[in-house]
């Protein structure tokens, strides 16, 4: 198992106890609040995108088993929606708006040079798992086009240079990644 | 609560805000708040404590105030004095704020927005009126504006067909997009006779370019819970539900904190003002999917499904949540419902036009000087929104074409703009009224490319249930492709036209109805565009990078042949 599954998603699989993990605790709480109802399949999804950072399918498993739902069913829903990731994401994600405003004001151009910089294409993460890229259809600040969420802070009127210069930033500061014993 | 006591409660916040000789008022909206509206609070209320002033001025932090590309925004009231808007106030002029306007009576000049300006002068507030002007994360500003004074009236002086009927006689029609009378669905949910039935608002707002709704439940979350309490008395439900994508998560934290608000007053939740009413509403989350927006297949998300539409009918009316009747409205809708009640039908049924009555709120953006959040009464012309409120398009450019109604819409060119915006008008030309998004563009812009964009994006959407929408999106959009690419041939234009049909006519839900619709406007009004990116490979616009070729051209007797007329030696019949 790599490191940055360890570090990052594992749900305490490696020493055979899921219930370990801290986080299931939260899940748990979601679960509790909607009394184990099928239909809160999402909102528990949800939680577990938060806490966990992706849905992994042991994650997949857990839900499943606690509402008594088919794994099937489970995994269908998590993949028709946008928003859950079955893959881990970078430790910092960048979500170009390509809403029309956007678009009309140059966000291509935005992606464009973040594929040039960084080597990615929108839905994928740089192979030292730091930087990720995604597009968003619109996040609703039109006023402010073109506009790009940068570890999930708005930041509008955005130039193709600065937005990399600031991803570089981020990427220049942050801590080196827990190595798992 | 009871009625008196809410009265009481907004006397005694009127009077506690009139003690203030003066409030600063702070858009904290996401695009504010992204712009730095925080830093800017701060330091306000930094100033204010160091030079003792608390007593006599307050900041609050509102919702929108509309200039959005003008933010932050903040907006100055003393007493016996007019407004004053400020706009891109940085912590800087925030500072100067306090000490020219607030301490001296100076308003800082270079950054006033002039009130008469036709940005603000044109515009009617129903929808917004609170908005930017109370605190959405206080009962009590919004029970001082006259909030859930409508509710009370209705529990106590309407009965839920008198409450059906008013809103039926203002005329007032889904501001959705669909345009479908409101009081006449309200009512058909009414009469079914059934023992639970539901309440939902669609807060999905997925056109790329529209965020009223956003808007309106960050900046006045309560006025949206009170306009679902009111349908719920009218049609006999007792649970609601907000569906908020997910893209806009402050909204769903708004509403959250005021529905617990409004429980903690009893305005929501078990016997209402003490009457026999009960209501409850549960905000629920959406995960990323534009198709979500689509009734049936939002009432699926809610029951924890995959958001894939079924056919109707049975309509939601009939058989919606859970099998149960279930009354769907957008948000901005509900939004309408408290004004209708307040001031009667008759009072809303004055703006508007014949057909379409009250007012529409518009999310203006793209090449236009003035982008932000504006709300006209219908039948205002599309002209007087560009470039009156809109201020005309920037950098000297030609107005080449409006977009209304995103993926579902079409696009507008100039020789129509005197049309009255209005549902039947922009029917006829080919567009849609949609949920409000109004994106400008110059010419930049290239139509083929705009159609391309929107056909991506359905794509992208199609919950791929139907294989009209899941097949013919897919090759209208590598028709489209082709034709940006530089290796578009003439019969690419016969084949979209064929597929526009097909698809429109054929496919399940309204994704798949109307994903032609920018296609069919924009060759309706910009043929010329397409075929000379097919005819000469070149993009007018200069927006297209035009570096592929045609590979065969196919005639109709079906054989084969090269772009240079030379007939292959081995022929196929």
């Amino acid at each position: 198992m790599s490191t940055r599954t360890a570090a990052k998603g594992a749900t305490g699989a490696e020493n055979g106890n899921l219930i370990d993990d801290p986080r299931f605790k939260l899940i748990d709480r979601t679960l509790k609040r909607y009394q184990f109802q099928q239909d809160a399949l999402i909102e528990v999804l949800h939680t577990a995108q938060e806490a966990f950072g992706y849905l992994d399918k042991e994650l997949l498993v857990y839900v499943a088993h606690q509402l008594k739902l088919p794994l099937s069913w489970v995994y269908g829903v998590a993949t028709f929606y946008h928003f859950f990731s079955l893959e881990p994401l970078g430790d910092h994600s960048c979500n170009v708006c390509l809403g029309t405003a956007c678009y009309v004001k140059g966000a291509a151009e935005i992606v464009a040079l973040l594929q040039e910089e960084f080597g990615i294409e929108p839905g994928q993460t740089t192979e030292d798992g730091s930087f990720s890229v995604a597009t968003a259809r619109c996040v609703g600040s039109c006023g402010l086009a073109p506009v790009v969420v940068l570890d999930g802070e708005v930041m509008g009127k955005v130039e193709p240079e600065a937005i990399v210069a600031k991803v570089k930033e981020r990427l220049a500061t942050r801590s080196p990644r827990a190595v798992a014993a | 609560m009871n009625r008196v006591e809410l009265q009481e409660m907004a006397e005694k916040e009127r009077e506690r805000q009139a003690a203030f000789r003066c409030r600063l008022l702070c858009c904290a909206s996401t695009p504010c708040l992204s712009s730095g509206a925080t830093a800017v609070i701060d330091k306000l209320t930094n100033e204010l404590k160091e030079r003792d002033l608390n007593a006599t001025v307050e900041v609050v932090s509102t919702g929108c105030m509309g200039p959005c590309s003008r933010g932050p925004v903040v907006t100055v009231q003393v007493q016996d004095q007019d407004d004053v808007i400020y706009e891109n106030v940085t912590p800087d002029v925030a500072a100067d704020i306090v000490t020219k306007h607030v301490v001296e009576n100076k308003p800082v000049e270079e950054h006033v927005l002039p009130a008469d300006m036709p940005f603000f002068a044109k515009q009617e507030k129903v929808v917004l009126k609170n908005s930017g002007l109370i605190d959405p994360s206080r009962l009590e500003d919004y029970i001082a504006h006259g909030g859930y004074t409508a509710l009370a009236e209705c529990l106590r002086e309407m009965s839920p067909e008198q409450v059906c009927e008013a809103v039926t006689a203002s005329g007032l029609r889904g501001r959705g997009g669909a345009g479908f009378p409101t009081g006449l669905k309200w009512d058909m949910v009414r009469r079914t006779q059934r023992d639970r039935k539901y309440v939902v608002a669609n807060g999905d707002e997925g056109d790329p370019g529209a965020y009223m709704d956003r808007t309106l439940m960050e900046s006045d979350p309560h006025r949206v819970l009170e306009g679902m309490a009111i349908a719920g008395y009218a049609t006999g439900a007792e649970q609601g539900y907000i569906y908020v994508r997910g893209e806009y998560p402050v909204a769903a934290e708004r509403l959250q904190r005021a529905i617990r608000m409004a429980e903690r007053r009893g305005l929501l939740g078990s016997r209402i003002l003490e009457s026999g009413f009960n209501f409850r509403i549960d905000v629920r989350i959406g995960a990323g999917a534009f198709v979500c927006g689509e009734e049936t297949a939002l009432m699926a998300s809610i029951m924890g499904k995959r958001g894939q539409p079924v056919p109707r009918p049975p309509y939601p009316a009939q058989s919606g949540l859970w099998g149960q009747p279930t009354l769907i409205n957008n948000v901005e809708t509900f939004g309408n419902i408290a004004a209708v009640i307040n001031n009667g039908p008759q009072w809303f049924a004055e703006y508007g036009t014949e057909k379409s009555k009250g007012t529409k709120v518009f999310a203006l953006a793209g090449n236009v000087v003035n982008t932000g959040l504006i709300e006209v009464p219908m039948g205002t012309t599309l002209r007087e929104i560009v470039y009156e409120i809109g201020g005309g398009i920037p950098d000297g450019r030609e107005f080449k074409a409006a977009q209304t109604g995103g993926p579902s819409g079409g696009c507008i060119p100039a020789s129509f703009l005197d049309t009255p915006v209005d549902y039947d008008s922009l029917r006829a030309l080919g567009s849609i009224m949609g949920s409000g998004g109004l994106i400008v563009m110059d010419d930049r812009s290239c139509m083929p490319d705009v159609a391309k964009f929107f056909m991506a994006f359905c794509m992208d959407e199609s919950c791929g249930k139907c294989a009209p929408c899941r097949v013919g999106t897919v090759q209208m959009h590598r028709i489209l492709e082709r034709i940006t690419n530089g290796s578009g041939v003439p019969e690419d234009l016969d084949t979209l036209e064929e597929l526009c049909i097909m698809v429109g006519e054929t496919s399940l839900c309204a994704l798949g109805q109307s994903a032609p619709n920018p296609i069919r406007s924009t060759l309706r009004y910009f043929r010329e565009e397409y075929e000379a990116h097919i005819r000469d490979r070149v993009c007018p616009a200069g927006a297209c990078t035009m570096d592929q070729v045609p590979l065969w051209e196919y005639r109709t007797n079906g054989h084969a042949q090269s772009a240079n007329g030379a007939q292959p030696e081995t022929a196929t019949a």
